[in-house]
């Protein structure tokens, strides 16, 4: 993983949020993520983010999980062993398909959550960089990414025009690395003492 | 806010296309009144049948719309406001198409037509075990008793409703009057939901339908037609607001409402199909000939093809065309699913009418949809009628606002 530089502008309102995400994309600056402490309805057109393919991978687990309930039960009862269940027929459609809807949801439900972590790079000991410890709790917190042709004073200027409470620069990881809160140091430690 | 379009003016074209398919309607129901109304027993029962199926589910389906308002107004639902002028124009249907239903229903009853209704077949049911203990819930007095009742109440609560709106157009309210206006709209949407759920819910489509089966039981069937009628409803509301959106009207109503139609629509194709299946499970797997005889002539026999074709319609189709978010969100792609949507529970009726009063032969013909569109016609010049006569929008409504940021 690299490490890069970020200017980071904290906000405190959504209202004041929104127009700045708009302002900062039309001069041309590359958003690297908004922390929000709850999710925030329409950032993400704002962002100009595409839309998800988390559904079409739900959908597609969902069809392995229909295939593989019908093919296994298909296989099991008129193949491999057939018995005679109550003089129903070895092909016994009906009574199938609520093992095949379970099945379906619950491919899709563990494939999207899986997928979901895996995206959003979740999984037990991986740590990411925290721009902001107060984005947890109430702070809108956007985060610009910088190339090496940046000017970070004029871009700091820029977000405090529109409206952010807090801005600062830092060199930052942008990946994710292996780690455990609890024996690395806290995002929220004090790292200087403030005399 | 911003003048907009608040009075709906009836296209001359409407008014003539409705007029012409009553028109239709009313030949062909003469054409077969002279071709089959005078023929066999069987084809007399299978000619009034044709008559009952449709009266049913159009009734139903407009009651569904009351329906609709009824529940988002219990849930506290905001959304619904910017086009509830349309359900409330489809519900207007319910007395008129009410007593049509109740015409037709009680002259099967008082005509003691056993070809349709075997239970009104007095020798036979002294001589039957299983009808002599359905006596009491299948008799001629409390069929007309819970009939008229059924139909009045539908008609009397959807018109408070309606009524209770009304004062949404005349004046601003300030925050105490709008918060007694949503308690008696609560209340009110309440006395309706349980008189619902006391017809629709339970005893109607036993009483109506089931019954034609004086034998088969099934205590799922009601919850299956109130799926079937309300998904339709949603349709036929999803229809209405397309159409007004295309006339220019509707300007506070935009894809995040039609979005949330979809979803209903598409939510309620899957509790049918839930439905449908277990009521079809329990059945095959039990296998005891009182019960499998409803499904003999359906899945083995003539119905077939409509029954298999029924379940293509009703759950492959939006499951797999209104699954995606964008496709409930085009109007042309929810125009074609409204109107196959509501045709496949048209269907559904047919078979459930027809498939016990004629079993031997698939009678669907031109007579079906010559009476179809009697009904469709007089909807259209009902409820473009209703729509004219109020302001499209309820202006003062406390709820509206929430309405037009509406965002799913």
């Amino acid at each position: 993983m690299a490490k890069k530089k970020f200017v980071v502008g904290c906000f405190d309102d959504e209202a004041v949020l929104f127009p700045a995400v708009k302002k900062v994309r039309t001069a041309g600056y590359k958003i690297h993520d908004v922390y929000t402490p709850f999710p925030v309805h329409g950032l993400d057109h704002a962002m100009g983010l595409r839309e998800t393919s988390l559904h079409t991978a739900g959908f597609i687990y969902g069809i392995t999980g229909t295939t593989t309930a019908l093919s296994g039960i298909s296989w099991v009862l008129t193949y491999d062993w057939p018995l005679n269940y109550g003089g129903k027929p070895h092909f016994a459609l009906p009574a199938w398909i609520p093992i095949t809807f379970e099945l379906t949801v619950l491919f899709a439900a563990v494939g999207m959550v899986l997928t979901f972590c895996y995206l959003c790079q979740m999984a037990p000991f991986v740590k990411k960089h925290h721009f902001h410890p107060r984005a947890t709790d109430d702070l809108f917190v956007m985060v610009i990414e910088c190339t090496d042709k940046t000017n970070t004073a004029d871009l700091e200027a820029f977000l405090s025009n529109n409206g952010a409470m807090e801005v600062k620069t830092e060199i930052a990881e942008d990946g994710w690395w292996f780690g455990r809160y609890d024996k690395d140091e806290l995002p929220f430690e004090q790292k200087t003492v403030v005399a | 806010m911003a003048s907009i379009k608040e009075q709906f003016e009836i296209p001359a074209k409407m008014k003539t296309w409705s007029l012409a398919l009553i028109a239709l309607g009313a030949l062909s129901l003469i054409a077969g009144f002279i071709t089959k109304g005078s023929g066999s027993e069987e084809e007399k029962a299978v000619f009034i049948g044709t008559i009952m199926y449709n009266t049913v589910f159009w009734t139903m389906i407009c009651n569904a719309a009351m329906f609709f308002i009824c529940a988002t107004t219990l849930a506290m639902g905001g959304f619904q406001q910017s086009f509830r002028r349309v359900p409330e124009a489809i519900s207007t249907l319910v007395p008129i198409f009410g007593s049509i239903t109740l015409v037709v229903l009680l002259y099967v009853v008082f005509s003691g037509n056993h070809h349709i209704y075997h239970w009104l077949d007095t020798k036979a049911v002294e001589n039957d075990e299983i009808l002599k203990g359905k006596a009491g819930f299948l008799n001629v007095k409390f069929f007309t008793v819970w009939t008229i009742l059924t139909i009045g109440l539908w008609s009397l609560l959807g018109w408070r409703m309606r009524k209770l709106n009304s004062e949404a157009d005349e004046a601003a309210m300030d925050n105490e009057q709008g918060a007694s206006f949503i308690w008696r709209n609560t209340v009110s949407a309440a006395l309706f939901i349980v008189w619902f759920a006391l017809t629709v819910g339970s005893t109607v489509p036993w009483l109506w339908i089931m019954s034609i089966d004086a034998h088969w039981y099934s205590t799922m069937f009601s919850w299956y037609n109130f799926a079937s009628t309300f998904v339709s409803g949603m349709a036929l509301i999803a229809l209405w607001v397309i159409y007004l959106k295309n006339k220019g009207y509707l300007e506070y109503t935009n894809q995040e409402h039609l979005h949330d139609i979809g979803k209903f629509i598409f939510a309620f194709s899957i509790f049918w199909t839930y439905l449908w299946f277990s009521q079809y499970m329990l059945i095959w797997y039990s296998n005891q000939p009182e019960e499998t005889i409803y499904f003999k002539h359906r899945v083995q026999g003539p119905y077939k093809g409509i029954f298999f074709l029924n379940l293509i319609i009703n759950f492959v189709c939006p499951l797999l065309i209104l699954m995606k978010r964008s496709a409930k969100r085009n109007y042309t792609l929810m125009t074609f699913m409204a109107v196959l949507i509501i045709f496949g529970h048209w269907i559904d009726f047919y078979q459930e009418f027809i498939g016990s009063i004629s079993k031997e032969h698939v009678t669907l013909g031109w007579l079906d949809f010559g009476i179809l569109s009697f009904f469709v016609g007089l909807m259209i010049f009902f409820v473009s009628k209703a729509l004219a006569s109020k302001p499209l929008v309820p202006k003062y409504h406390p709820f509206l606002k929430e309405s037009i940021i509406h965002h799913t």
